[in-house]
């Protein structure tokens, strides 16, 4: 038993000299029980998340004349290995919303849970008032600044993408919180690679680009981003959400062509 | 000292089933002067008869705006009122917040009922002594509720609550299937002579006891560029709906004392103070 | 009752000298004098309907409803203090919601229904809580198939075939033996659910009422799901006929 500073303070806490002498082994016979030195914010440290482990990455997505269109590959990676192949990383929330998700894949497992939670509990109402997509984008994104504000984020990017009363709704949500919508959006390292393509292919045509079109331009990008891309896979999937709903396509792959590697630097077998 | 050896406590059922201290609760409703409650197709509408306890007091508010898109009426104990109303604008604040919406109007009345509930069944505690009239419009449309201290909340074309509101309901089961399609100035009319039934012989509404709430897009009386959120109109405004009322008939069957809106307050009767005191 | 003014009933804390707790019993009168709820177990799914009384005619119809969701695939019919039916939906929401978020599946009836009996069963121990005044059938498809549950003011719950709580509940009971109902597809179990409840109101003693009705089966794609307007209309309109022919 030793004295702190605290408990020199509390008559309770002054225990006697036999205690001093011979600790009770457990401490059956101690009047000091719950008389703690007060623990402040320097007591001890707690370490937050500081980086995500197992990781997905980009997730594109436009606006088109009927809706939205968003595409994500299958891969989860550990570091830089391949390590899970078949993760889907595009989820349906109702009937009129889908979201995209890069970033830690258990966060967005966990994202997931509770949309879908959420989702029952509106069921359960039954009562003509659905959330659409704007109204889940709000509170996901109250989710992630709740949680960067805790210091413990949730390490993902997100893409909303919806369609309900005949409006599109396309917005993004990060880690931080931070939120912004545009008619094409991408995350992670499409955000650099695919997004200056989107915008070129996609702004100033929202309204007239045929779904046809839509899926050239994402399927362009997710090729290029996946030459790029050494996180990436060439087995992806593409959401359209419109009018008639939500549909997440069968996984699908690009064609790819790599005889010009041999050409590359480093890549082949020249050795200077 | 007890009307019966059941009612002294609301965790007590008695051996028919009944809970004696939630029925008392509702009688508290009906010492609170009467409120009125309609709706159209386009509109929903509150009517409401304010007291005062003297000349020299002001008129007793019985219409709370909760959120840009829904308002109450109440009837009852004030303070329970304000408690319940309070606890209704935070719900509406925080779908606001949470989902970047305004909150529809059957969740927001299920939130009272809910909690109105839990006193019916724990001890220490009383029901709540005050019913509310709740008006909204959300993408179903325009609604009216009436909640009750029993816990319950119900959807209605049409409702009244508080003292002598028998009356006015008699008139709004006459004329509710007239209601769906009226403009909103007729509706005001009809609310107008709901309230009127539920006033003593003697006394008639003027634009100093009477509070009218509206939600909907605006009338012809109001200014056009209104967007149909909740108001209130009282005082002058009121004025000119209450000049469209039929005047009154007497117990002869005549008409008589046409209806003088600027009438001054009348001196309080006697039964018409009874308001919080037993 | 003999028990009125002996003091023994005043509180679900205390029991009578031959060992009855009255307050519960009480409670059933709550249950008793409600509209009547009932609920049907077949072949390939649930069917809920209920008597909805209607106490006044300016109330909306098809608003104000006494079938509650739980669950995608669950549905509660309560009949009793209809706030009570609230409060034990909403209490039932949460317990599946939980069961989900530990197990990552959704809920068994049985589950559940142990769940709302334990539930229930806490609010006859104190004398600071009533019991609650409701019965609630709790109706439902799980991986095991369709499967019935009445929960009672004491908190037992059994499983069933058919069941029936409220005002109408042995007449119901009789309708509901003489129909196979391990035999019925849900489709045809809507059109018994609407005879009887039409059968078992009393015209004469009670007041106007509204007939509402929720099925959970393969037709819904297993989703607890109010019966659509037209089968709805087809079952109430060929229920009455019915009613009529027995009438004359």
């Amino acid at each position: 038993m030793n004295f702190s500073s605290h408990s020199t303070m509390n008559p309770m806490a002054w225990g006697n000299l036999r205690e001093d002498a011979y600790p009770e082994p457990f401490g059956a016979y101690s009047h000091n029980q719950g008389v703690k030195p007060r623990a402040d914010a320097f007591t001890d440290g707690v370490q937050r998340t500081q980086q995500p482990i197992v990781t997905g990455t980009s997730v594109l997505a436009i606006k088109y004349k009927d809706g939205i269109m968003m595409a994500a590959d299958n891969l989860a990676s550990y570091g830089s290995l391949a390590r899970f192949k078949d993760i889907q990383r595009l989820h349906a929330v109702g009937d009129y919303t889908v979201i995209g998700a890069g970033g830690d894949m258990s966060d967005f497992q966990y994202l997931q849970q509770i949309l879908d939670d959420l989702m029952v509990e509106e069921f359960a109402a039954e009562d003509g008032h659905p959330l659409g997509p704007a109204e889940i984008y709000e509170y996901l994104s109250q989710i992630m600044y709740g949680r960067r504000s805790k210091i413990n984020p949730l390490w993902n990017s997100l893409l909303v993408g919806g369609f309900k009363d005949g409006k599109r709704f396309l917005g993004y949500v990060d880690l931080l919180g931070t939120t912004y919508t545009a008619s094409t959006l991408a995350t992670g390292y499409g955000a650099y690679i695919a997004q200056p393509l989107l915008r070129k292919a996609v702004e100033g045509r929202e309204d007239t680009l045929t779904e046809e079109e839509a899926r050239e331009i994402i399927k362009e990008s997710m090729k290029v981003l996946y030459y790029r891309d050494a996180r990436s896979l060439n087995k992806f999937q593409i959401a359209t959400i419109t009018e008639k709903g939500a549909v997440i396509s069968e996984s699908m792959s690009s064609e790819t062509i790599w005889a010009f590697a041999e050409g590359i630097r480093g890549y082949g077998a020249q050795t200077s | 000292m007890f009307r019966n050896t059941y009612d002294s406590d609301n965790t007590v059922f008695s051996p028919q089933g009944r809970l004696h201290q939630v029925e008392y609760a509702l009688e508290a409703v009906k010492q609170g002067s009467a409120a009125v409650g309609l709706r159209s197709n386009t509109h929903a509408i509150l009517l409401a008869l304010k007291r005062s306890t003297g000349e020299l007091a002001s008129y007793q508010q019985k219409m709370f705006r909760i959120d840009d898109h829904v308002g109450i009426a109440i009837a009852g104990l004030t303070s329970d009122a304000r408690v319940l109303s309070n606890f209704m604008r935070q719900q509406a604040m925080s779908e606001r917040m949470i989902f970047n919406r305004p909150i529809p109007v059957n969740r927001l009345v299920s939130s009272i009922a809910d909690k109105a509930q839990v006193n019916t069944q724990e001890y220490g505690r009383r029901p709540y002594g005050v019913g509310f009239l709740v008006i909204g419009s959300d993408r179903s449309g325009a609604h009216l509720y009436e909640f009750s201290p029993s816990g319950n909340a119900y959807e209605y074309y049409a409702m009244s609550i508080g003292a002598r509101s028998q009356s006015a309901k008699t008139y709004l089961e006459k004329h509710f299937e007239e209601f769906a399609d009226c403009s909103l100035e007729e509706l005001i009319t009809h609310g107008l002579h709901a309230l009127r039934e539920s006033l003593q012989q003697d006394k008639d509404l003027t634009i100093h006891n009477t509070s009218i709430g509206v939600v909907g897009p605006a009338g012809e009386h109001e200014h056009p560029a209104l967007r149909g959120g909740f108001r209130i109109i009282e005082g002058e405004k009121a004025q000119v709906y209450l000049s469209s009322m039929r005047p009154k008939e007497t117990e002869g069957g005549g008409t008589a004392t046409p209806a003088v809106p600027d009438a001054p307050p009348a001196a309080p009767g006697a039964d018409e103070d009874v308001q919080m005191a037993e | 009752m003999t028990s009125i003014g002996t003091g023994y009933d005043l509180s679900s804390s205390t029991y009578s000298p031959d060992g009855r707790i009255f307050q519960v019993e009480y409670a059933n009168k709550a249950v008793e004098n409600s509209g009547t709820a009932i609920g049907l177990r077949v072949k390939d799914g649930i069917v809920l309907a209920v008597e909805k009384l209607v106490h006044s005619k300016l109330l909306v119809p098809g608003a104000n409803r006494r079938i509650q969701t739980v669950d995608r695939h669950i549905g509660v019919a309560t009949a009793g203090l209809l706030a009570d039916g609230r409060h034990f939906a909403n209490r039932a929401r949460d317990e599946a919601s939980g069961y989900r978020d530990t197990y990552q599946s959704p809920p068994p009836l049985k589950a559940l229904a142990d769940r709302m009996g334990l539930y229930v069963q806490a609010y006859t121990l104190y004398s600071s809580v009533r019991p609650f005044g409701i019965s609630g059938i709790i109706g439902g498809i799980d991986k095991t198939g369709p499967a019935l549950y009445v929960v009672e003011p004491s908190g037992v719950y059994y499983g069933y075939h058919g069941a029936a709580v409220g005002k109408g509940r042995q007449l119901a009971k009789t309708e509901l033996e003489k129909l196979k109902l391990a035999e019925l597809s849900t489709r045809e179990a809507i059109f018994e659910a609407a005879r009887i409840i039409h059968l078992v109101h009393d015209d004469a003693k009670d007041k106007e009422f509204e007939l509402e009705l929720s099925w959970v089966g393969e037709e819904t794609g297993g989703l607890h799901l109010p019966v659509p307007k037209d089968l709805f209309d087809e079952a109430d309109k060929k229920a009455r006929a019915e009613l009529m022919v027995v009438d004359d």
